[in-house]
């Protein structure tokens, strides 16, 4: 598989204070590589790199050490310039020009002709139903039809990668749904989709891999089902028949139960004493299994909540 | 050159969208109503009193959209972040500060003609036809335009580093310092030491809008030589791009935060 996104060492710091001796850094050295036709999440609370790592892949910022390429190209060729799209976080366009005409500027900009644009603007504005709204100017659409604009906007000159900062940001329910199944309509075109979320959910249901991000420092990076189901080092007990145990209870981080079973979770150290606990008490055991991660527990555990 | 083309179209629509030029329209209109009165109050100078009031008031007028949108023109772009989606694109910073600048350009071009269409109307009720020293108004005109030319230029190169408070500061304090210029050169002559290297700097460095000022000049049907026409012209434009260029200087290097 080729690769679409690589950075190696990509680092940028910003010189803060009145004489702008301080240096603070906003994203730690970030080595990693995405794959064509991947779904790629970047993951990490507010504040933790992931607008600085669009920016500088965007070019615009530049790295204070490190570099990028974007399919095999660098970041200030042009000719990869016209292959990708960005939808910046929460966006906001020219007030006075229609749907229309802000898609057509964007895709003449991005050098398609004018009679393809015609014909691609109508068709952008369709798929992310807009197809009513192109001759209204901007300033009366409401903040979810502006994200749709932004993601048509993303989209409009057919690129080979998208990448979306926050593209759930500021929708309802069914706007979040929409934009879901747009990005895997474009994982079904092939095309690889960067994008950044705090959204655990979305992420968990569209990415094929994610990266964790905390205080601009790459945290885990793989794929969702392997992070996500980590050994957590915690064991789950079943049983029938016998009432809480005291000896386990003792050592159990949870119990509870329902009618006549009960199950608890325990550290694994602990699981050994338990089944002879429960062996001595007359229970009868229905299973022990490992506690799994999900998604949401891998991530608050790498940004330390 | 398309895609420069693109952004200054684009440029252009926006600000024709913004109202800019209705203002200006309305202006054109009170401009032919305020020839009514001048014709009634003003015995025998009322032709120069409308000529300079009528030049004056395009001047000032123009002027004060050409740094009140040019220093809109990037900070604006930056502030509502519709930058990114312009320059993740394949459009390289210098082609979108030259963009911007022609759309803005183009505008100010547009609203002195329509302007001038009022004064020329004002003009021709007043004074039931035209002279042939006349000609000299068009080189007044001109000469706005050219000063509209370097103010803009410098409220770009100002916006390309600073906010929009300090860029519209520095642009008015640049333009009011450059009517002036004249006298600092003069200055600067009469000055010895570090303070006539000091005044001679800042005489060159000043936009010398009061070479390009011969309003009171034409009202008073004076011709205007070719040379200085050619002169000011090539210094305008030069002044123009060289503040340009350092816009594009500065912003190539920013880290747009």
């Amino acid at each position: 598989m080729a690769t679409a996104i690589e950075t190696c060492g990509l680092e940028k710091s910003y010189r803060v204070g009145f004489w702008r001796k301080a240096q603070k850094r906003a994203l730690h050295p970030l080595t990693l590589r995405v794959e064509t036709g991947e779904v790629f999440g970047y993951l990490g609370p507010n504040g933790a790199g992931k607008t600085t790592t669009l920016k500088l892949l965007m070019g615009l910022v530049f790295p204070t050490a490190g570099w990028a390429r974007i399919l095999g190209m660098p970041l200030t060729d042009p000719r990869m310039k016209a292959q990708i799209g960005f939808l910046p976080e929460q966006p906001y366009f020219y007030d006075y020009l229609t749907a229309g005409e802000l898609l057509n500027y964007y895709a003449q900009l991005s050098g398609v002709t004018a009679r393809a644009a015609r014909r691609r603007v109508e068709a952008v504005l369709a798929r992310v139903g807009l197809a009513d709204a192109a001759r209204l100017q901007l300033r009366k659409f409401s903040k979810g039809m502006l994200q749709r604009a932004g993601i048509a906007q993303a989209i409009v000159h057919d690129p080979k990668i998208v990448f979306l900062d926050e593209p759930m940001s500021g929708l309802d329910p069914i706007g979040r749904r929409e934009v879901r199944d747009l990005i895997q309509s474009l994982k079904d075109e092939g095309k690889t989709v960067f994008f950044s979320t705090h959204i655990l959910s979305d992420a968990e249901t569209l990415c094929d891999r994610v990266a964790v991000l905390h205080q601009g420092e790459l945290r885990g990076i793989g794929v969702v089902s392997d992070l996500a189901a980590q050994f957590s080092g915690k064991m789950e007990i079943l049983w029938h028949g016998a009432p809480a145990l005291s000896a386990i209870q003792a050592c159990a981080l949870e119990v509870h139960a329902t009618g006549e079973t009960i199950r608890a979770v325990l550290p694994e150290a602990e699981v050994p004493g338990a089944l002879d606990a429960l062996r001595r008490g007359g229970g009868q055991l229905i299973s022990v299994t490992p506690v799994r991660l999900t998604l949401e527990d891998y991530f608050l555990r790498e940004v330390g909540r | 050159m398309r895609r420069i083309r693109c952004i200054a179209f684009h440029t252009f629509r926006e600000a024709v969208r913004d109202r800019v030029l209705y203002n200006l329209v309305v202006f054109a209109l009170l401009m032919v109503g305020s020839a009514l009165l001048f014709g009634q109050i003003s015995i025998g100078v009322e032709r120069q009193v409308l000529i300079n009031l009528g030049l004056t008031a395009i001047s000032l007028f123009g002027m004060v959209i050409a740094i009140f949108v040019g220093v809109g023109l990037v900070a604006k772009e930056i502030d509502k972040r519709t930058l990114y989606t312009v320059l993740s694109r394949p459009v390289r910073r210098w082609e979108f500060i030259a963009g911007k600048y022609c759309g803005l350009a183009g505008t100010l071009l547009v609203n002195t003609g329509f302007m001038a269409v009022g004064f020329f109307a004002a003009l021709l009720f007043l004074t039931r036809g035209f002279q042939r020293s006349d000609a000299g108004l068009l080189a007044a005109l001109w000469f706005i335009v050219l000063e509209f030319l370097m103010v803009t230029a410098l409220a770009l190169l100002f916006s390309s580093f600073s906010t929009t408070l300090e860029s519209t500061l520095y642009t008015f304090l640049l333009a009011v310092t450059g009517t002036f210029a004249e006298d600092l050169h003069g200055y600067a002559r009469l000055a010895h030491g570090i303070k006539h290297l000091a005044v001679t700097a800042a005489a060159y460095l000043v936009p010398n809008l009061a070479a390009l000022n011969v309003i009171s000049r034409v009202a008073h049907a004076q011709p205007i030589a070719a040379g200085l026409i050619f002169y000011n012209t090539v210094y305008a434009l030069s002044y123009a791009a060289a503040a340009v260029a350092g816009a594009v200087l500065i912003f190539e290097r920013r880290n747009l935060k």
